[in-house]
């Protein structure tokens, strides 16, 4: 009897045991699911352009001349123009949050940076096309193209919509992000640490850039990198307020498309197997990206033990 | 570095060293920075809210929630489609999401000290971090192409793969925080391990998931970009399984698109709405997780 029950349980132990375990496997399945299905959705047009598809400059679906350049540079020089704006003033965002702040403030503020992330992606948007775009337009985008329109960068028309505003939205939403891991690698820091500076007759500051940065850099380091995933990937904001042009030009103000924009807006209305098939093509290059960038950032920001949510 | 006032760190004498009140001249301004930034951070989370609130309320009134979008070139009409298709297709993502992400955290809490299990966790916080676009075009491949058109259900597995992730980690954490002692008074009292995880370590930790599964709903309801050829959108009234669904978020991008300004009200009325069920989720999981987790620094 004794010997019987005890098999009944050791068996009931290995159910759940494997049970959960095949439900759990369906995360890693979904993700290879996704690769394999994009993969084979855009054989079409990986047989008909080959690797050109990644240098074309052409993006003419009524031609049926499809490259992905347009849409590259885009994502790339906005993604760039978001963690060049938002690395900085996320990292002492954190700084401020996890040192400087009154104590008793600090749940509420980080709270509150937080919930920048909370807001949806089209709201941002809609904030995009009808508060910031022409705000920028007035306050930043025409002062400069008066002062240094010389430089090709702030050459050209200023929309409000465009290259730059895409950059900025999508520095806004990777914000909290940074300042989010930032802070907690940042409060990560033993005391002692610091205190041995202090005691050497170091300043505040020279703690922070001497002592809390260096010992938390492969974090906050993560962090950018995580930030750096989601604008490559971020879709809604950036496609409202982008100007959606597959162009390639060297001023900010200039309306641009992205890897995310182009599907988000045309995929709905792709009329021809290839046209689908491209922009699966741009689907599984930017998954393939935002998957790499993704594990690099896991793996700066795991060895620290930190959560990054 | 609160609390260390100045005076505490200059000795009298040194005072009059050139080279200190220098650095401590500089470090005056210099750590304003960090506020300086913060406060910055901050301006354009306050101005979506306040132009949120301004535009959406004041163009929110019975009619948004009670009637149909209509020809979008005459004023008058609503989002009640929208709202009500957004209840469902969160309503169904949540409804898949949740139990296999409960299961799947249940197997990292319990089991999943192993390398299977690192490879999954792995899995799950790379999978959090797929763009939501992308994840719309598997779906497309694997639901809409499958079943001949775009449907409700299409785009409730959109968002439950994107929901997934969520639930599994906060699980996993959550029954990690169990206390120890809960755990081992059940086997003390002869429960087989398997049961004690079921019915006492799950259960105490059920405010805890509920969260998680609060915070997910946050994550989802404002998705749009998976939903855009998932779930498509519908001018008119359906709550078909099988059928294209419109939904809030979906509804809002194409409103704030048109020239016609009544439509634009319309998206910031949707975007007020979209924004207080955010907010309010929010706010509530912070509440429960901040008692349970005890004061972060």
């Amino acid at each position: 009897m004794a010997v019987h029950r005890m098999r009944f349980r050791i068996t009931q132990e290995g159910l759940l045991r494997a049970g959960t375990a095949l439900i759990a496997l369906g995360i890693p399945a979904v993700l290879a699911g996704m690769v394999w299905e994009l993969y084979r959705a855009s054989g079409l047009a990986r047989a008909a352009f080959g690797w050109r598809f990644l240098l074309g400059r052409e993006w003419d679906p009524v031609a049926g001349e499809f490259g992905a350049l347009p849409f590259v540079f885009g994502t790339a020089v906005s993604s760039a123009l978001a963690v060049l704006i938002a690395a900085p003033l996320g990292v002492l965002t954190g700084i401020y949050l996890a040192e400087l702040a009154p104590p008793r403030w600090r749940r509420t503020l980080s709270f509150t940076v937080e919930l920048l992330a909370a807001v949806p992606s089209v709201v941002y948007g809609l904030w995009g096309m009808y508060v910031f775009a022409p705000w920028l337009r007035r306050w930043v985008q025409a002062p400069l193209a008066e002062t240094l329109g010389f430089i090709p960068l702030f050459r050209g028309p200023a929309y409000g919509i465009g290259m730059l505003t895409g950059g900025l939205i999508l520095a806004i939403m990777i914000l909290p992000t940074i300042a989010a891991i930032s802070r907690e690698v940042i409060a990560a820091v033993p005391v002692s640490q610091r205190e041995a500076l202090l005691a050497l007759g170091a300043t505040p500051w020279e703690v922070i850039t001497r002592v809390v940065l260096p010992f938390g850099r492969s974090g906050i380091a993560g962090g950018i990198v995580l930030g750096l995933g989601r604008a490559l990937g971020e879709t809604m904001a950036v496609t409202m307020v982008i100007g959606n042009a597959p162009r390639i030009s060297a001023s900010l103000f200039s309306p641009a498309s992205t890897m995310a924009s182009v599907i988000a807006n045309e995929f709905a209305e792709a009329t021809t197997e290839i046209y689908v098939s491209a922009l699966m093509e741009i689907g599984l290059l930017l998954l393939g990206v935002s998957l790499l960038v993704n594990i690099l950032a896991r793996l700066l920001v795991r060895r620290l033990g930190v959560n990054t949510r | 570095m609160t609390g260390i006032s100045r005076s505490q760190l200059v000795p009298r004498a040194a005072a009059d060293d050139l080279n200190l009140r220098w650095r401590l001249a500089r470090d005056r301004w210099l750590l304003r920075l960090p506020a300086l930034a913060t406060a910055t951070v901050l301006v354009p989370l306050f101005s979506v809210l306040y132009y949120v609130v301004i535009k959406g309320f004041s163009a929110l009134d019975w009619n948004l929630v009670t009637r149909l979008p209509g020809a979008i070139t005459q004023p008058g009409g609503g989002m009640a489609n929208g709202i009500v298709g957004s209840l469902i297709v969160t309503g169904l993502a949540v409804a898949a999401a949740v139990p296999v992400g409960v299961i799947a955290g249940v197997y990292l809490a319990e089991y999943g000290r192993g390398s299977l299990g690192d490879a999954i966790r792995f899995a799950a916080e790379v999978l959090a971090g797929v763009p939501s676009i992308a994840i719309g075009l598997f779906v497309y491949n694997l639901v809409v192409v499958k079943m001949g058109r775009f449907s409700a259900l299409a785009g409730a597995t959109a968002l439950a793969i994107i929901m997934l992730p969520v639930v599994a980690r906060t699980t996993e954490e959550m029954l990690r925080m169990v206390p120890a002692s809960v755990r081992e008074a059940g086997l003390a009292l002869g429960i087989p391990p398997w049961k004690v995880t079921m019915r006492i370590v799950l259960p105490a930790a059920r405010t805890g998931i509920l969260t998680g599964a609060m915070l997910g709903v946050a994550r989802i309801a404002g998705e749009t970009a998976p939903l855009l050829f998932t779930a498509l959108n519908n001018n008119f009234w359906s709550v078909a399984l099988d059928q294209p669904i419109a939904t809030l978020p979906v509804q809002i991008f194409t409103f704030a698109l048109t020239p016609y300004r009544h439509a634009q009200m319309k998206a910031w009325a949707g975007a007020a709405i979209l924004i207080s069920l955010i907010l309010v989720l929010n706010i509530l999981a912070r509440l429960v997780l901040g008692r349970e987790r005890g004061t972060p620094q």
